[in-house]
This record gives C-alpha cells, structure tokens and sequence, in this order.
C-alpha cells in the first residue's frame, strides 16, 4: 500500500518534470488561454451596460467570474480521455494488465503532474498577469480562499473521473473524437466555464443541479467570489465528495467492461 | 511440481460478420452473427524451472495468443493454467510481479520519456531494492551496452537499441520467467546475437525460464534445447531439439520446420530413440 503510493507519487514527480521540457505545448497554452480570457472579458464588459446585476452577479463579479474559471481551468484540465481513449484504439490497454499497479491510479497521478506543472508555471504566473493588468476581485477572507484551494482539487479529481470514462466510453463507439468533441461541449456548457450556472433558465439549473459536473467551476468559482459561504461551502465539499465516490464507482465499471472486452475478445 | 503446468489449454476468439445495409445493421443490433475461431486447442504444455523452450509455428498459428494466455492478458476458454503458483488472469496483480514480458512488436517503455526514467519508474513498479537495481542495470549495461542511449526517450532509438532496453526493463525485477514473443524479429546480426548472449547469461545465472516466440530458427539453436510447435492451434511438437534430428535424419533445422509445416511425417525407420510426436 505504502509502495504503491510512493509509486504514485514519483509518477505526479516526473510527469511534473516532463512537463518542462515540452516548452512549444506551453506557449500555445498561454496563447490560448490569452485569447479565451480576453474575448469572454469584452463580451461581458459589454453585456454590462449600466449597473446592471444578472444572475446574481454584478460587472465586477462577472469579469472576476470569467478570469478565474479559466485561470482555474488550466489547473484541472486534463488530456485523460484522449490518452485512455489511445490506450484502448491501440490495444495498449492488454500491456496493463501485466502490470502490478492500477491502471486508474497511474493515468490519475500523471494528470495531477501535469496539472501540478500548469499550478506552478501557468495558473499562479497568469494570474498574476492579469491582476496587474486588470485588477479583479479577491477573495472575501482566508476562509473563502481555504474552502476554495479544497473546492479546486475536488474539482481536478471529478473533472478527472469524468475524463477517465469518457476514455472508457471510446469501446462504444466508432468515433472517439466524437466522444472527446461533446465530453469539452458538455464540460464547457454544464460546469459553468461558459456562463454561470445562475444565468439558466429555472428548468436548466434544476436538471444541472443533479449532474456532477457544476462542481468543477461554477461552484468552486462562486465560493472564490464570496457568494457561498460558510456552512453552505462546506456542503459543496461533501457534494464534490459524493460526485468522487458515485464516479469512481462508475469508472471502476467501466475499467472492469474494458478488462472484460480484452480478455474475452483479445488484445 | 513444474514452474508452468497448462492442460487443455484452450482460446476461442468470436469473429462477427457485419450484415449489410440499413436493415443489416439494425439486426446486428441485437443479433450479431459470429463464428468461432480456436486459436490455441487444447494444448497441454509443462515448463521446468530454469527451462529455455522455443515456441515456433507459422503466422497465425497461435503463438501470441498462448503467450496471452500464459501471462494473464487473456482468459482461457478452456482449460487449466498454472505459472509460478498462480492462475495468472485470477492473480494478476500479485502474478505479474514475477514475471516479465517483452512483444517484439511493441515498446512497453515509456514513449517520451528517457530510457533511465523509464526504468527508475520501473523499479518502483516492482518494488526493487536500489542497490538490486543498480547492479544489474550494469550487468545489463556490460553486455548489452546501453549507456549510449540510457538518456534518449525510447522514440528516439533504433529497433535493435529499443529491443535491447526492452529486454532490460523486462528483467529489472528479475523475475522467475521471462516471456518473448518475437524479441528479434527485424533486428540485425549483431543486436540479435548480443541478445541472445544476454538471454544466455541470464538464463545461466538466475536460472531464469525463458518461453520464446520466434520465426528466426537461429534463436532456436542457439538457446533452446526445447521447442514446441503449434500449428492452427494444436501442438504438433514438444521435444528435444536434438530429437527432430535424429527423428528426421536431417542436418538443417529449417528444413525439417518446413516439413513439418507443411503436414509432412518423418519417414517411419528414422526415428531414434525419445521420439515424443504429440
Ligand atoms: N483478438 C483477436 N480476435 C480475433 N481473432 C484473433 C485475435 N487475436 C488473434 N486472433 C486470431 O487467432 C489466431 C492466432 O493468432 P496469434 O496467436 O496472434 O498467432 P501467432 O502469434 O502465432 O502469429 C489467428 O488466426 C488470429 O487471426
Ligand atoms: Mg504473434
């Protein structure tokens, strides 16, 4: 147990130092993420017209809404569903299976790696980047920012779960890319990233309420914001708490359909 | 008791056929038609330990698919296998620590990252002491000279130098059995002979049983005094190497492999003594 978990550890180490070498990915990241913040900041800066106040949220909060979901986003996000995907198109998935180690665990503590690397030389630098360019709001106080540091990393892990078996969900199909391209619309669309959750339609934010996938950015945003907090932070915790045990649950599942497929049909 | 006891061993694939048209497709939804492939038939197969056994038999013969079955990636459909004291599908987690596995066809190293770190993180896969690991990743260094390369990612190396770390990252943890399927196939005189030198000492030193695929005979004769031969999944030869000599009264092993691919009996007469046809 203890060796597994230093095996775990040493693969988040050297995805981490990997991650430095692959400087070309790094920069077209920043790029990116440049572009995305920039175009939602003018789209909602000029939504904003008066004093108004939408879903909750006034100008100042939305355009701090925007910059963190995407600052947050370059920590969580993860490239899972196309390399377990890969794994199995490939047959790669047999070879595990010759392995003493979970196949889950490795794919989980190479993304943390990676999105350890992105914390460090892309989230925080960003961040900061922006705050001096546009200074944006901060958080209410410590107990905001603790609920919010907890609220992000379970936000890795069930964007990770999601991610996994929506990789699995490759065996299904004849169209991976297929199963990539609406894993992002749905992630973007029902997490909160595009537009916060309170700015659907009553019928919407009831459906989306009993999906996991708000708590990987409306939620954790809105504890930044200051607008949960407290005792109602807290349950955010334990519902991104329920969402990691009903999904690793799920994704045990579908690992063991995909052992089943290998070893019944070969690899 | 023998190190690996398979009975009846036995793997059928179900090939489906796809029916045509919109109709076709949409029956295929809840009737596929399929039909049967026995890819391995009953074979029976025991393994010393310390043993090194050819396994030869041509393309689509059941080889690869007996190697499956034998390191736990496929279950049988038939049949009993026991290695090393485990069912190997059953017990794989604790299964796989004991043995290692090399596919000619396909790197299990790490893609994009140095040789070294692939093994590092291999060490801590097995569980191997760092003083172990040292010591024979120099073994392994003296004779198959990997320090030119230890630093490259395995995308950047030859076929030859990444058969080699391969070989290497299979062995690592030294296991009780080596498995190989097809370990030389497109490498060069050179990297094939340095190979089975390698093989050879470890075979001579942690007495380690080795279970090689090939289509190269020379790898037969140069390591294994036993081979089996499979052929549409039935074992047509279990025996001495020495003994499809004597059996044949010929003096080229390829030859007497040909034959006997192509269905042919050795003339009754020749035969000499341990004559094991199954
Ligand atoms: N996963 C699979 N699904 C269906 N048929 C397979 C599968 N794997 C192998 N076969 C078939 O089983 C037979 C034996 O294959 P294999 O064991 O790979 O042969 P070898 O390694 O001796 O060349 C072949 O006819 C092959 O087409
Ligand atoms: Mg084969």
């Amino acid at each position: 147990m203890f060796n597994r978990l230093l095996l775990y550890l040493e693969l988040v180490r050297m995805e981490f130092v990997n991650n430095l070498a692959y400087r070309s990915f790094y920069f077209t990241g920043i790029l990116n993420y440049s572009i995305q913040i920039g175009a939602y900041f003018f789209l909602w800066d000029a939504v904003y017209v008066g004093n108004r106040v939408i879903g909750g949220l006034d100008r100042e909060a939305m355009i701090t809404y925007v910059i963190i979901a995407w600052v947050v986003r370059s920590f969580y996000f993860s490239n899972l569903d196309r390399r377990v995907g890969t794994d199995i198109r490939d047959g790669k998935i047999a070879l595990e299976l010759i392995r003493p180690y979970s196949y889950q665990m490795v794919k989980y503590a190479r993304s943390f790696g990676e999105a350890a690397f992105r914390m460090f030389f892309f989230a925080f630098p960003a961040g900061a980047a922006i705050y001096l360019i546009r200074p944006f709001t901060l958080p209410v106080g410590w107990d905001s920012v603790a609920m919010f540091v907890a609220a992000v990393l379970g936000a890795f892990v069930i964007n990770a779960q999601i991610s996994m078996i929506a990789g699995f969900a490759v065996f299904f199909t004849k169209s991976p890319t297929g199963v990539y391209k609406a894993k992002r619309v749905i992630m973007d669309l029902l997490s909160g990233l595009l537009l916060p959750i309170s700015f659907y339609p009553g019928w919407a934010r009831e459906i989306i309420q009993l999906l996991p996938f708000q708590a990987v950015s409306y939620l954790p945003n809105m504890i930044y914001l200051g607008k949960i907090r407290g005792a109602a932070a807290f349950e955010v915790l334990l519902l991104q708490v329920f969402w990691i045990a009903v999904l690793g649950f799920l994704a045990h599942l579908f690992w063991r359909f995909a052992v089943k497929h290998v070893v019944i049909q070969g690899g | 008791m023998k190190l690996i006891e398979a009975r009846g061993l036995t793997k059928e694939f179900r090939i489906f056929s796809r029916s045509e048209g919109v109709m076709g497709a949409f029956r295929d939804l809840f009737h596929r038609k399929y039909r049967v492939l026995r890819a391995v038939d009953e074979i029976d197969f025991a393994v010393d330990r310390g043993e090194m056994v050819g396994y030869i038999g041509a393309n689509g013969a059941g080889k690869s698919t007996t190697i499956k079955m034998l390191t736990g990636i496929l279950v049988p459909t038939a049949g009993t296998v026991t290695v090393n004291g485990y069912v190997p599908h059953k017990q794989r987690e604790s299964y796989t620590k004991g043995i290692g596995v090399v596919f000619g066809q396909r790197s299990q190293l790490w893609w994009d990252i140095a040789v070294i770190e692939s093994f590092k993180l291999l060490r801590r896969i097995y569980d191997v002491p760092r003083a172990d690991f040292n010591r024979r990743l120099q073994q392994f260094d003296d004779i198959l000279g990997l320090s030119s390369f230890l630093n490259l990612p395995v995308r950047k190396l030859s076929l030859g130098q990444r058969m080699r770390c391969d070989l290497a990252a299979a062995l690592l943890h030294n296991p009780a059995i080596l498995f190989l399927d097809e370990p030389t196939i497109g490498l060069d005189v050179l990297a094939k002979s340095k190979i089975r030198e390698f093989l050879k000492e470890i075979n001579n030193e942690f007495k380690t049983t080795v279970i090689l695929t090939t289509h190269d005979l020379g790898d037969i004769e140069a390591l294994c005094p036993r081979v089996a031969i499979i052929d549409q999944g039935k074992m047509l030869y279990d025996g001495l190497v020495d003994n499809l000599f004597s059996q044949w009264g010929q003096d080229k092993l390829e030859d007497i492999v040909k034959r006997i691919y192509m269905g042919q009996k050795p003339e009754p007469g020749l035969a000499g003594g341990g004559v094991s046809l199954v």
